[in-house]
């Protein structure tokens, strides 16, 4: 805010995949310590735009700035996790956390501490010799979690992170990752389905919608934090859920 | 007690292989020179280790064999990743390598020997070039197969394309280049005896060879079983070796699979 340069900014953003507009003319910026979450139909581009911000495509309209700078490819303060656990199936999930460390041999002994730290903050104290194999669909994406913590972004950039979770392990994971983000707020983009996870999780709400798709609402929600299980609860929270969700199914129609 | 048990079954069949053998061998069946009796092979095969005869021949064709199966898998591989990793590399030779890929290479083994002579340096000449090139397209399929999200998870984390091609890449392609091993270690075997065959004074092929001019078929069977028996731990050291390599493809929860 203030002058400052966001820590990110998107603007005139389009993306074309061969024969297939996907993004157009998608602009947004978020500000420090703002957790932004993106609400959209399937199919309708919201992993792409997360790649497009974490560099791993280029936009073919537009641009995306991190921190000022123009994005032309991964850059080391941004960290991402992915809508399918991506892990490595030869590696335990100790070793998988501490992928951008460079795995346990060339990782200090302050991060593998840390990476043990965030297996239990996951909720995986005693997963770290399994393998990938052995693990859940919901435990590999909390290694993934992990993992993105590790590396300790100044941008983070989640992509439906819980999906594969059940209802309770799901909102418990939204709560140790708002703990996570309160014990330093930074820059976040968050990837979901579910309208009660983005107002839990969410100071900023983008509905992107449409074909090419584009930022169709931004809502802001002002509940206090820590939210809690019980905040879902309150007649505030219910109300919210309600407008967005009228505000959703009137732009994704 | 179980591994026991679980040899009985093929023993029977061994037996009844060889009860049937003798049997069709015996004085009303067919005549020694076309098909000796189990006993007679069995002696033959007593008689070349026990005068040590046999020793040289199959010292000279495991030394072919391993030796042309080293130098093809090193550079079956070596130039597999550099095909797979460089787009230049790739255009000016891949066509090639598709097109000799589809030659049979023991055709070219009278070549060969012509080249490099009737000894040792033939044969592993041979061996390795038959053993090039199957392993060689495993390791092009298979570095090419790694999952391209997996790829990207290891970019977003800023990890260099060294990092990438030896922690992601290659574990992938692992499966398909040990299963090129393992053709490839048939295969060399066959590429030695083949190089026996043509022209050569020693080993397990030659001494096959040499039996034949003299009619002798109990040394021939003798030469065959030692090839087998051969052919068969060097598949077995292989899928050892691949077992233990590639550990995550095995289904952990699954009982190990139970194998004689
Ligand atoms: N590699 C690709 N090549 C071609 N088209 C693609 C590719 N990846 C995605 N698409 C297309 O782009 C569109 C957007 O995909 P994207 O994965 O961004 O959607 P999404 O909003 O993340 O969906 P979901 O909520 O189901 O994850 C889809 O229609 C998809 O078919
Ligand atoms: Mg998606």
């Amino acid at each position: 805010m203030s002058g400052q340069v966001p820590p990110l900014a998107v603007s005139g953003v389009g993306f074309a995949f061969p024969g297939r507009q996907v993004l157009a003319d998608v602009s947004f910026e978020v500000a420090a310590g703002e957790f932004v979450a993106i609400l959209g139909p399937s199919g309708g581009g919201k992993s792409t735009l997360l790649r497009l911000i974490a560099g791993l495509l280029p936009p073919s309209a537009g641009e995306v700035k991190v921190a000022g700078e123009r994005v032309r490819g991964p850059r080391r303060d941004v960290g991402m996790v992915f809508q399918k656990p991506t892990l490595l199936p030869w590696r335990t999930a100790l070793d998988n956390v501490l992928l951008p460390a460079g795995f346990r041999r060339g990782a200090s002994k302050a991060e593998v501490a840390r990476a043990e730290e965030l297996m239990v903050a996951v909720g995986l104290p005693d997963a770290a010799g399994l393998y990938p194999a052995e693990l859940s669909g919901g435990m590999a994406q909390r290694v993934g979690l992990a993992r993105m913590l590790l590396h300790d972004p100044d941008l983070l950039l989640l992509d439906e992170p819980f999906a594969a979770l059940d209802a309770m392990t799901r909102e418990r994971m939204a709560l140790v990752l708002q703990d996570l983000w309160l014990a330093r707020p930074r820059a976040a983009v968050f990837v979901t389905h579910s309208i009660p996870e983005a107002l839990l999780l969410a100071d900023r709400v983008l509905v992107l919608s449409g074909r090419p798709a584009r930022i169709q609402a931004d809502w802001r929600v002002e509940l206090p934090r820590p939210r809690l299980t019980e905040t879902m609860a309150g007649p505030e929270f219910n109300q919210l859920a309600l407008a967005l969700r009228r505000v959703f199914d009137e732009v994704a129609a | 007690m179980r591994r026991l048990w679980n040899l009985l079954p093929p023993l029977v069949t061994l037996g009844l292989i060889l009860g049937a053998w003798h049997l069709a061998t015996g004085p009303t069946g067919l005549p020694s020179y076309l098909l000796p009796g189990p006993a007679q092979v069995g002696r033959a095969l007593w008689g070349g280790f026990a005068d040590g005869s046999f020793w040289p021949h199959i010292g000279f064709t495991l030394t072919s064999t391993l030796v042309g199966y080293a130098i093809g898998s090193v550079g079956a591989v070596l130039t597999g990743i550099c095909v797979a990793e460089s787009r230049l590399f790739e255009r000016f030779v891949y066509p090639y390598i598709v097109a000799i890929q589809a030659a049979p290479k023991v055709a070219l083994a009278p070549l060969i020997l012509v080249w490099f002579g009737f000894g040792l340096a033939s044969k592993v000449v041979l061996v390795a070039l038959i053993c090039f090139f199957p392993l060689l397209v495993n390791t092009i399929i298979g570095i090419r197969a790694a999952d391209r999200e997996l790829i990207e998870m290891a970019r977003s984390f800023s990890r260099s394309p060294v990092f990438i091609f030896l922690h992601v890449k290659l574990p992938a392609a692992a499966p398909a280049i040990l299963g090129g091993l393992q053709i490839g270690i048939v295969l060399a075997l066959i590429g030695a005896v083949v190089g026996e065959f043509v022209a050569s004074d020693r080993g397990v092929g030659y001494l096959i060879g040499s039996a034949t001019v003299n009619m002798n078929v109990s040394v021939m069977f003798a030469g065959v079983i030692i090839l087998s028996v051969i052919g068969m731990a060097g598949s077995s050291i292989v899928q050892a070796l691949q077992r233990r390599i590639i550990f995550w493809q095995a289904d952990r929860s699954a009982p190990p699979p139970s194998e004689t």
